[in-house]
C-alpha cells in the first residue's frame, strides 16, 4: 500500500482515454435507447450488400447500417417504421433475392428507450445507495479508529471506478467500431456492480477481522496483511469467472457477444479496484484524514 | 448425506431431457417438466402497446384498459396462438398492453393481430329465422345481419341496479347512445319488438343469449334486464365500452424473433456453458486437488439442483422462463459458484500453514469464511433485486437466474463440500 498513489495514476490511465470519448463521441446508443428498428435476414445464396441497401432505398427507408452476422445472414439497422414498411421491404427482398429468412424484427419506438435510459441511471445510483448502506450497517461493530462509513464509501469509488472502466471501453469500442450499447449492456453493468462489490466486500472483511486480532497495529500494515491474505482468492475467483466467460464469448454466439465483453472488462477491473482503489482509499484516508 | 443424495437423485430425474414414466407403488408416475424457453429462444413475437386514454374520463380509464386486454386476448385466443400472455400495466399514467406469442414468428400477423381497435356493432335476426327460437351461439353469426348501428353510436355503457321498476332488482346493464344513434336504435328496436338483438364484438357474439327488444326506444337510453351477476354485468360493460370507447392502440415496440435463431443461441449456449464448466472442473481439481475434486462435485450437485429448479420453480413459482440473458446469468454463476469454495479453502490452507490440525482447519475454515461469504452474496441479491425491479423482461430474466445461482451456491458451496470433507477426514 506504499505505491497507491501510482495504482490510482495507473486508474487514472485506464480510466482518461474512455472518458475523453464518452464526453466528445458519447455512447454508441443502440436502437433499445434510441428507437428504431433491427432486421435480420437469412438469404439463400450471397448477395452483393450495395444491392441490399438499394432495396431499402428504393422503398424508402434510409438504412443506417448494415453489418453481417455469419454466412449470408444480414442485419440492417433503421428509424423506426410503420409495420407496412416492413412488410414491403420483406416482399421486395423475396423478389430481389430469392427466399428470404426473417430471422428477426426489433422494433422499438423512441419513448421506450427514453424509459430506458431515466430506468439505467436510476438503477444504477439505487444499487450504489443500497450498497453504501449494507456496507456501513453490516460493517457497523468495525473497531475504531475506523468507520464503516469510510468502508461503504470507498466500496462505491471502486464500483464508480469499474463502471468508468467499462463505459469508458464502449465509448472507444462505438467510436471506433461502431459497437452499440444496448439493455444488455446497462445488465452487465449492473452485475459488474455486483462482482466489483462482492470482491470488496471478501477484502474488507479480512481486514475487519484483522484489524480485531491486531489492536495497536497501523493501519497500513492490517490492510497490507489483509490484501496478501485474500490475494489468492480474489486471483483464483476471478479466473474462474474468467474462464468461463471466454468460454460464453468464443462459442456463445453473437448475440450476447458484447454482453460477455462487458462483463469481462468489468470482472478484471473489478478485482483490481477492490485491492488498488477500495483498500488503497481506505488507507489514504486514514493517513491524511485521521481518525 | 441422505438428504443430499436424495435431493439430487429427485433432482436428476426432474432434469432427464425427456418424458419418462415410473413405476412405483403399482402406478406409472409421469415426470414431465420441459424446460420452459423465452421467446428470444423459441421463437415468437412480443409486443408493448400503448393504450392512448387521454380523451377517456380519469375514472374510466382503468376499464378501458381492462377491455381493450380483454379484446386483444379474445383475438389472440380466436388466432389459436398457444400459451399467449396478454397483460396490462401501468406505469405513471402510461397504460400499456405487453402481449407475449409464442411461436408466432409472423411479424405482420402479430402486428395485424393486436393493431386494430375493437368493433361493436348490434345486430338483428335475418327475417326468414323464427323469432321463438333463439339460434345456438354457434350458429349466431349466421342467422344475424348487420343492423348498421356500432360502437361509434354508443356513447356509454354502464352498470346499474334496478331502481324498484318492475320487477327488476339487481345489476342490469344500461345503455346510452349518441342523438345520431339514438335515431338507428328507434328504428331497430321499433321494427323488432319481441325479437332478440345479437351484439357482437370483432364478430364474435356477447352476451348470450342475446337480450330481446321489449317495446320501441326512442330516448337513446335502454337497459338491458336479465338474471346478471355483479360480475356478469361488470364484463358486459367492459365488452360494450371497448367497442363504445375504442381506446386507440399503436404499437411501441415489438420484437420477432424467428424458431432458428432461438434455436442457434440454445445450442450454443449449452456448448459454452458445458465448456465453461470444463474449464472451472479441470481448474480447481489441478489447483486445490482433492479439494478441488470434492468443489468440483459440489458445482455439478449445483448444476443439477439450479436446472430443476428452472424448470419446476420449486414447485410453488411458476417455472421460470429462460431467457438468452438467463443463460448467460446461470453460466456466470457456475463461475461465482465456487467462490464460496475457494474462499473456505484458502481459509483453510492458511489454518493448516498454522499448525493447526486437518479436522480444526476444516472447522475453522467454514466457520471465518463464512462471514465474507455472507456479506457478498448478500451484496449480489441486492443488485439482482434492483435489476428485476428495473422490469424489462430480458434484465429479469437474468436477474432471476443469477439470484437462484447465489442461493443455491451458497448451499451446495457450504453444506454439500462440508458433508463430503467430513466424510473423507473421518475416514483417515
Amino acid at each position: 500500500m506504499r505505491f497507491k498513489i501510482w495504482y490510482f495514476v495507473f486508474s487514472l490511465l485506464i480510466i482518461l482515454p474512455g472518458l475523453y470519448y464518452l464526453l466528445t463521441s458519447g455512447l454508441r446508443l443502440g436502437i433499445d435507447f434510441t428507437g428504431g428498428v433491427l432486421l435480420e435476414y437469412k438469404f439463400e445464396k450471397n448477395i452483393n450488400i450495395n444491392e441490399l441497401k438499394q432495396t431499402f432505398i428504393q422503398d424508402g427507408v434510409e438504412v443506417g447500417q448494415i453489418s453481417s452476422a455469419g454466412s449470408n445472414i444480414y442485419i440492417i439497422r433503421t428509424k423506426p417504421l410503420e409495420q407496412d414498411k416492413i412488410n414491403k421491404i420483406k416482399t421486395d427482398l423475396n423478389n430481389n433475392f430469392g427466399k428470404v429468412e426473417e430471422r428477426r424484427v426489433e422494433n422499438v419506438g423512441p419513448v421506450i428507450g427514453k424509459e430506458l435510459s431515466q430506468k439505467a441511471l436510476i438503477a444504477i445510483f439505487l444499487a450504489s445507495l443500497m450498497i453504501v448502506l449494507y456496507i456501513a450497517y453490516s460493517f457497523r461493530r468495525i473497531p475504531k479508529p475506523a468507520s464503516s462509513w469510510r468502508f461503504g464509501i470507498a466500496a462505491v469509488v471502486a464500483l464508480i471506478h469499474d463502471v468508468l472502466v467499462v463505459v469508458g471501453a464502449f465509448a472507444i469500442l462505438g467510436k471506433f467500431i461502431n459497437v452499440e450499447v444496448d439493455t444488455l449492456f446497462i445488465t452487465a453493468l449492473l452485475t459488474i456492480i455486483g462482482f466489483s462489490v462482492h470482491d470488496t466486500i471478501v477484502v474488507f472483511d479480512r481486514i475487519r477481522e484483522n484489524l480485531l486480532k491486531n489492536i495497536g497495529k497501523k493501519f497500513i500494515d492490517v490492510a497490507n496483511l489483509s490484501v496478501i491474505q485474500t490475494l489468492g482468492r480474489s486471483l483464483n475467483t476471478t479466473l474462474t469467472v474468467v474462464f468461463v466467460l471466454i468460454a460464453l464469448l468464443l462459442f456463445g454466439g453473437e448475440t450476447i457477444k458484447w454482453f460477455v465483453v462487458a462483463l469481462l472488462a468489468g470482472i478484471i477491473s473489478g478485482t483490481y479496484s477492490s485491492i488498488f482503489n477500495a483498500t488503497a482509499l481506505l488507507v489514504w484516508w486514514e493517513e491524511k484524514l485521521g481518525h | 448425506m441422505w438428504i443430499i443424495i436424495i435431493l439430487v437423485i429427485f433432482s436428476l430425474i426432474i432434469d432427464l431431457p425427456k418424458p419418462v414414466s415410473i413405476k412405483a407403488f403399482g402406478k406409472r408416475i409421469q415426470i414431465n417438466f420441459p424446460l420452459k424457453l423465452g421467446l428470444d429462444l423459441q421463437g415468437g413475437s412480443q409486443l408493448i402497446l400503448q393504450a392512448d386514454t387521454s380523451e377517456i374520463d380519469p375514472q374510466s380509464k382503468d376499464s378501458a384498459l381492462e377491455s381493450a386486454k380483454n379484446v386483444i386476448e379474445r383475438r389472440v385466443n380466436l388466432y389459436g396462438v398457444s400459451e399467449a400472455l396478454v397483460q396490462s400495466s401501468k406505469i405513471g399514467e402510461q397504460r400499456r398492453i405487453l402481449v407475449d406469442l409464442p411461436g408466432l414468428k409472423d411479424s405482420t400477423a402479430a402486428a395485424n393481430m393486436v393493431g386494430k381497435t375493437a368493433e361493436l356493432d348490434f345486430r338483428e335476426l335475418i327475417s326468414s329465422s323464427s323469432a321463438e327460437a333463439t339460434p345456438s351461439a354457434l350458429d349466431a353469426v349466421a342467422a344475424f345481419k348487420p343492423t348498421g348501428l356500432t360502437g361509434a353510436d354508443l356513447k356509454k355503457a354502464e352498470v346499474v341496479f334496478g331502481q324498484g321498476q318492475k320487477s327488476s332488482s339487481g345489476p342490469q346493464v344500461s345503455l346510452e347512445f349518441t342523438p345520431e344513434g339514438a335515431k338507428k336504435f328507434a328504428e331497430i328496436t321499433k321494427r323488432n319488438v319481441g325479437k332478440p338483438l345479437g351484439m357482437f364484438l370483432d364478430g364474435q357474439p356477447i352476451s348470450w343469449p342475446p337480450p330481446a327488444v321489449q317495446q320501441e326506444i326512442l330516448s337513446g337510453n335502454a337497459v338491458i334486464t336479465g338474471q346478471f351477476t355483479l360480475e356478469e354485468a361488470k364484463e358486459l360493460v367492459i365488452q360494450l365500452n371497448a367497442g363504445a370507447l375504442p381506446v386507440p392502440i399503436k404499437i411501441l415496440e415489438q420484437r420477432s424473433i424467428g424458431p432458428t435463431l432461438g434455436r442457434e443461441s440454445v445450442n450454443k449456449s449449452i456448448i459454452a456453458g458445458l465448456i465453461g464448466l470444463g474449464i472451472v472442473v479441470l481448474y480447481m481439481a489441478v489447483y486445490y486437488g482433492i479439494l478441488g475434486l470434492i468443489a468440483d462435485v459440489a458445482l455439478i450437485i449445483y448444476t443439477i439442483l439450479v436446472l430443476a429448479i428452472f424448470k419446476t420453480g420449486l414447485f410453488i413459482l411458476p417455472p421460470i422462463t429462460l431467457t438468452l440473458a438467463g443463460i448467460a446469468g446461470f453460466i456466470l454463476s457456475v463461475g461465482m459458484a465456487v467462490d464460496a469454495n475457494i474462499l473456505i479453502f484458502e481459509r483453510m490452507r492458511e489454518e493448516i500453514r498454522w499448525g493447526k490440525s486437518k479436522s480444526l482447519a476444516l472447522d475453522l475454515g467454514f466457520k471465518r469464511a463464512w462471514s465474507s461469504i455472507w456479506a457478498s452474496n448478500v451484496s449480489s441479491l441486492i443488485t439482482a433485486s434492483i435489476l428485476y425491479g428495473m422490469g424489462q423482461s430480458i434484465v429479469r430474466g437474468f436477474a432471476i437466474t443469477l439470484s437462484i445461482g447465489v442461493l443455491i451456491s451458497m448451499f451446495t458451496a457450504i453444506i454439500v463440500t462440508r458433508t463430503l470433507l467430513r466424510m473423507i477426514i473421518n475416514r483417515n
